[in-house]
């Protein structure tokens, strides 16, 4: 008997329904549950109001991240809201015997940025945790997703949410890049073409050679950003490149539990002939390093383009024409050339090692900008760790930069690292929305690269014009 | 969390006309610190609603005394960005218990349906009549009807239906949670858990 093709998406998906409900949502068993301090606490309060335990507290991982300080992480935090929160996540996961990596713990980061480096996201898994960004997991080939508190709360009493089964959509992406063009460009021309809604009630697999040929690390800069189009989640079918990433980590399966999990995620492909609501394909050759100009994701450019007319962009005029004003840019500026205030990597989609690599890359041999301030954020002790030992510490040093220690930091801006009212800021994170950084902070996404360039010359740069042939 | 049953919704509304109004807007982050659900009306829309020294801003909707209701229509694609919750607990503390727009995005969606926020989306026509009628008039009264799945503008009897899965629907008019559902089926969950190879 031979079975309907099905795509990635179904496989996993259709895998981890315990229940279908008629005219509802499907009942979905999670296998992975991050939590952090901020969407977490409601949850436990939830809780303990209806006197329910935690089901599976194995399959939760907590770390502090969200609002934790990047400078003197040993010296108790100041801002005593937040201390509260990184308390209550400590004693919830002590509470119900839910692992916990705090402040100052040697494996403490980023949540996205930890559970992959640690092995604990796995192919074929479902994963949530209260944060929206939790779709960087799917570069495993893996359904992540973010949720709300109340669903947190479901996972933690039943290991189970209520989700509608989202559309398919597949993006591919096919041909070689060019230089200076990375993972993030990549995500931000497809957020660009998409705009920051086009994908919403989908759930996207992204294929082709681009995708291929993709580092694990460039795969999760691109599923983080899924939820910048609205999609729910993103996903790359495992492959040679995913396994060897996994292999060794400490909670991923070894031995012979390692052969078995290999067969089965050998099988975590789109059938031949499976089929998707929507497709959409680019050509990699028209991809230049990009830049975003407005206050979403959507509103994204290559580095040497002007600002397009608000009839160009499409959309409503008003709406346009607030964000402009809010950016202090006018139609048809060029970026190129624009003064940049403060210089941000890291966040869970760009502070992973090969983008202190890339920015290493650039800054090497230049002195930053006298007048730019630099906040080089590692995604966790790990990545720091690595920062360290691959010299790149001292790159950076050298051309006058310092590095701070893991966490959200400004990507959020929950914690002391806000941009200033009214300053540009070149930043890896993921959002540009209005005061995301801080009130009236003015958020320029951009690539490691873009980013680099413009710490060291001060104003928007074309990365390409820094690097050797 | 329990909520409030809805059935029929008969209010004024507070019009809203910008696209993609995101979560970081509705509250931003620096106002997630609490552990408790408490408090966090005060803050929605807190950086289009005060200036940095707390003084409200008067051009902003929620400061107009004549805009007042237990409606937010919003424009298209309302609450996109993060997954907090708090968006729709600032929007529910607040007072309202209804957001209209064209367009949702998929989490604030979710999250509203289970905090007791009906989310209703209609037709881009039909929601700029419903902007026009109010600038008409801003004592325009709405009926937003779960029943029957129908929203109405009371003054000029035009109306439009919306979706709404049946089950959630059951749910929101009885006030019930998908916690308490889950809850009835723990056996099938850990029959489904003892075969999960993770
Ligand atoms: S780095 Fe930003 S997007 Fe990522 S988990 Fe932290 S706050 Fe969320």
């Amino acid at each position: 008997m031979s079975k309907a093709p099905a795509t990635l998406f179904d496989k996993v998906w259709d895998s981890h329904v315990v229940r279908k409900i008629e005219d509802g949502p499907d009942v979905l068993f999670i296998d992975r549950h991050f939590i952090h301090e901020v969407t977490s606490p409601v949850a436990f309060l939830g809780l303990e109001s209806r006197g329910l335990k935690v089901m599976f507290p194995g399959k939760t991982f907590a770390t502090a991240d969200h609002n934790t300080p990047t400078i003197n992480q040993h010296l108790p935090v100041q801002d005593p809201l937040s201390a509260n929160q990184l308390k209550a996540l400590e004693t919830n996961s002590a509470k119900y015997g839910i692992s916990h990596w705090g402040l100052g713990n040697p494996k403490n980061g980023i949540v996205h940025v930890v559970g992959p480096e640690n092995g604990i996201t796995l192919p074929g898994m479902t994963i949530v945790c209260g944060d929206s960004h939790t779709s960087t997991h799917g570069a495993f080939g893996a359904i992540a997703f973010g949720i709300g508190t109340s669903e947190v709360e479901m996972v933690l009493s039943s290991q189970c949410i209520m989700q509608p089964k989202p559309k398919k959509m597949r993006i591919k992406v096919n041909g070689k890049l060019g230089k200076g063009v990375v993972p993030k460009d990549v995500v931000l021309y497809i957020i660009s073409r998409l705009t920051a809604a086009g994908a919403t009630g989908y759930f996207i697999e992204f294929a082709g050679e681009v995708f291929e040929q993709m580092s694990m690390e460039g795969r999760m800069t691109v599923c983080n950003m899924s939820i910048e189009m609205g999609a729910r989640g993103g996903m790359i079918a495992p492959d040679e490149t995913t396994f060897a990433y996994i292999k060794g980590r400490e909670k991923a399966p070894n031995g012979e539990a390692w052969d078995k999990a290999l067969a089965y995620w050998k099988t975590l492909k789109t059938d031949e002939g499976a089929a998707f609501d929507i497709e959409y394909e680019y050509n990699a050759a028209d991809i230049e390093p990009m830049i975003t100009y407005g206050t979403n994701p959507g509103m994204g450019m290559g580095i040497t383009r002007h600002i397009p007319s608000a009839a160009e962009a499409g959309g409503s005029k008003a709406s346009y024409e607030k964000s402009l004003n809010y950016m202090g840019f006018r139609e048809q500026d060029e970026m190129l050339g624009k003064k940049v205030d403060y210089v941000f990597i890291g966040s869970c989609t760009n502070g992973r090692i090969e983008d202190f690599r890339a920015f290493a890359s650039i800054v090497k041999g230049r002195k930053k900008a006298d007048h730019v301030t630099a906040w080089i954020v590692p995604g966790s002790h790990i990545v720091e760790q690595q920062i360290k030992e691959e010299g790149i510490l001292d790159i950076l040093t050298a051309a006058g930069f310092q590095l701070r220690q893991p966490g959200c930091s400004a990507c959020l801006a929950m914690n002391d690292d806000k941009i200033p009212a009214g300053k540009y800021a070149v930043s890896t994170s993921n959002r540009n929305f209005e005061g995301r950084q801080g009130p009236g902070a003015r958020t320029l996404l951009a690539s490691p690269l873009v980013a680099a360039a413009a710490a060291v010359t001060g104003v928007v740069t074309d990365p390409r014009s820094l690097m050797a042939e | 969390m329990a909520y409030d049953k809805f059935t029929i919704l008969r209010s004024t509304a507070v019009p809203m006309p910008i696209e993609n109004v995101d979560t970081d807007q509705i509250i931003p982050a620096r106002f997630l610190k609490a552990t408790e659900r408490k408090g966090f009306g005060d803050n929605l829309f807190r950086d289009w609603r005060y200036e940095a020294d707390g003084t409200p801003k008067k051009d902003f909707v929620l400061n107009n005394p004549i805009y007042s209701g237990k409606i937010l229509v919003g424009g298209k694609n309302f609450g996109s960005g993060s997954s907090r919750e708090h968006a729709a607990w600032a929007i529910y503390d607040y007072g309202f218990r209804c957001v209209v727009s064209s367009f949702f995005a998929d989490i604030f969606k979710n999250n509203s349906l289970n905090i007791g926020i009906l989310p209703v989306q209609i037709s881009a026509g039909f929601l700029d009549k419903i902007f026009t009628a109010i600038e008409a008039d801003p004592k325009t009264a709405l009926e937003v009807n779960l029943e029957a799945q129908r929203i109405t503008i009371l003054s000029t009897g035009e109306s439009e239906s919306f979706e709404i899965n049946g089950y959630k629907k059951h749910n929101l008019m009885n006030g019930y949670d998908d916690i308490d559902y889950l809850q009835s089926m723990k056996a099938d969950i850990e029959s489904f858990a003892a075969k999960s190879i993770y």
